[in-house]
């Protein structure tokens, strides 16, 4: 299964806990975390379903490139990170 | 007398509470975050905070008791962008405006006859009606879908932006919102249908061809007499402009001195006539006329102006208020305004004389009394 984990400032907002999931994609481990955790979606992605601008996903190191759809693959071994964009003052 | 006022701010929400030997600072709720808008709603006690994560987007929390506790509720969420529907490309930066919550910029309680109603503005545009106190929210289709709105444009945001939201203490389903550019808009159903106000607005940045449409009109703030809802003044970016008319018609101010340019007004709950307003030097340069702060009233409808500056800086004073940040207590005797530098001044004599509740606070965003 495939583990979300984020940034601890994400965890200090909204409910939130890093999750083995069974997933094939990046979309898929998110929306397992969601079940759990409905109110953490907001933060991570806006009222499109797509990732927010100053949020960024890794796939073990390797950012997400499709931000809208995350359909990047994710397998048993992969580890996915949420975190806040550097940006702004 | 109010008892609080609320300072949404940068890094925060502030309440301020009156005690018998004056204003004092109580505590901070969101320390470290955003607050732009805020409503103490009257009818239940309760209020309701815009809370903006500068990552994890907008949200709206709900305290119960005063402010010590809250609670996160429903946000505004755009529903998803129907399948055929066109990008709504803006005139003037020809990019997409989004269809996506941006910022929350307004927020306003129903009619005292229905409790869990709340009105909500946003950037880029939107209006939204919650009928449970903000437990759930849904967009007000019959304004967003309205063909005008190709005509939008940012003012003082990339997108345009919902800032005021006036309900009319008479009828409930009458309501009327200013948006920047987007002109004055008043519904007479609760939001069902739109019609466009706001004739005699005078938009004298634009191309001669446009400067008097209605559609992208730049009112940076709108108020009305609660007690005779049809005479309202709107702080344009243009000037001061008065409606007779319940925002149907305007006519330019042009006596107002030293400056008809600011972002906020406020009018006298009982007297139409009254209204007060923070001046700044024009359009480009927005810091206070000569470098000397003041606030700025008519008691006479706009036939004459006073400068108010008892109390406030007169020398190397670069403050500025934003058009939330300036607000009017239900009597009309005491008023507070924020700056974008991190100061407070109260004033319990109408404008009179001011006092600094304080220089060190984040840049303030809203100001309200409950």
């Amino acid at each position: 299964m495939a583990r979300v984990d984020f940034t601890p400032n994400l965890a200090r907002q909204t409910a939130i806990s890093s999750r083995e999931v069974p997933a094939e994609t990046v979309r898929e481990a998110l929306e397992a975390l969601f079940r759990e955790f409905p109110a953490a979606r907001g933060y991570v992605l806006d009222d499109q379903g797509t990732t927010r601008q100053h949020v960024a996903i890794f796939v073990d190191g390797e950012v997400v490139k499709d931000r809208i759809g995350l359909s990047d693959p994710v397998d048993d071994k992969s580890v996915v990170f949420v975190m806040q964009a550097l940006s702004g003052g | 007398m109010e008892k609080t006022l609320w300072l949404g701010t940068r890094k925060g929400l502030i309440a301020v509470h009156r005690k018998a030997s004056g204003w004092e600072i109580g505590g901070i709720s969101f320390r470290g975050i955003s607050v732009p808008m805020l409503l103490p709603d009257q009818r239940d006690g309760r209020v309701h905070a815009a809370v903006e994560h500068g990552h994890f987007g907008s949200k709206l929390h709900v305290s119960g008791d005063g402010g010590a506790t809250w609670e996160e509720e429903a946000c505004p969420a755009y529903p998803p962008k129907p399948e055929g529907v066109p990008d709504t490309i803006c005139p003037m930066s020809q990019q997409v405006i989004p269809w996506s919550l941006k910022k929350i910029w307004a927020l306003e309680s129903g009619g005292p006859d229905e409790p869990g109603v709340l009105w909500c503005g946003t950037i880029p545009g939107g209006l939204f009606h919650s009928w449970d106190g903000g437990a759930s929210w849904t967009l007000v289709e019959g304004l967003w879908n309205r063909p005008e709105r190709a005509g939008w444009f940012g003012g003082g945001a990339d997108w345009p932006g919902l800032h005021s939201i006036l309900v009319d203490p008479r009828n409930s389903r009458r309501i009327l919102v200013a948006i920047s550019c987007g002109g004055v808009w008043e519904t007479i159903d609760g939001g069902e249908n739109w019609e466009l106000l706001g004739e005699g607005l005078i938009a004298d940045f634009m191309p001669p061809e446009s400067v008097g449409d209605p559609n992208i009109q730049d009112v940076h703030r709108l108020d009305w007499c609660r007690d005779d809802p049809d005479q309202v003044w709107a702080q344009h970016h243009c000037g001061i402009f008065r409606s007779r008319d319940g925002a149907r018609t305007f006519e330019r101010i042009e006596r107002a001195d030293p400056s008809d340019f600011g972002f906020a007004v406020v009018v006298h709950p009982t007297l139409p006539g009254t209204a007060w307003f923070v001046p700044a030097e024009i359009d480009d340069l927005r810091v206070p006329v000569g470098d000397a702060f003041c606030a700025m009233r008519t008691t006479d409808d706009g036939a004459s102006f006073d400068a108010l500056r008892n109390g406030l800086p007169q020398e190397h004073a670069y403050h500025l208020v934003y058009r939330h940040a300036l607000a009017v207590s239900d009597d009309g005797s005491t008023l507070a305004f924020g700056s974008t530098t991190g100061s407070v001044w109260i004033s319990e004599d109408a404008g009179e004389s001011w006092t600094r509740l304080s220089a060190e606070l984040p840049p303030v965003y809203c100001v309200r009394f409950s």
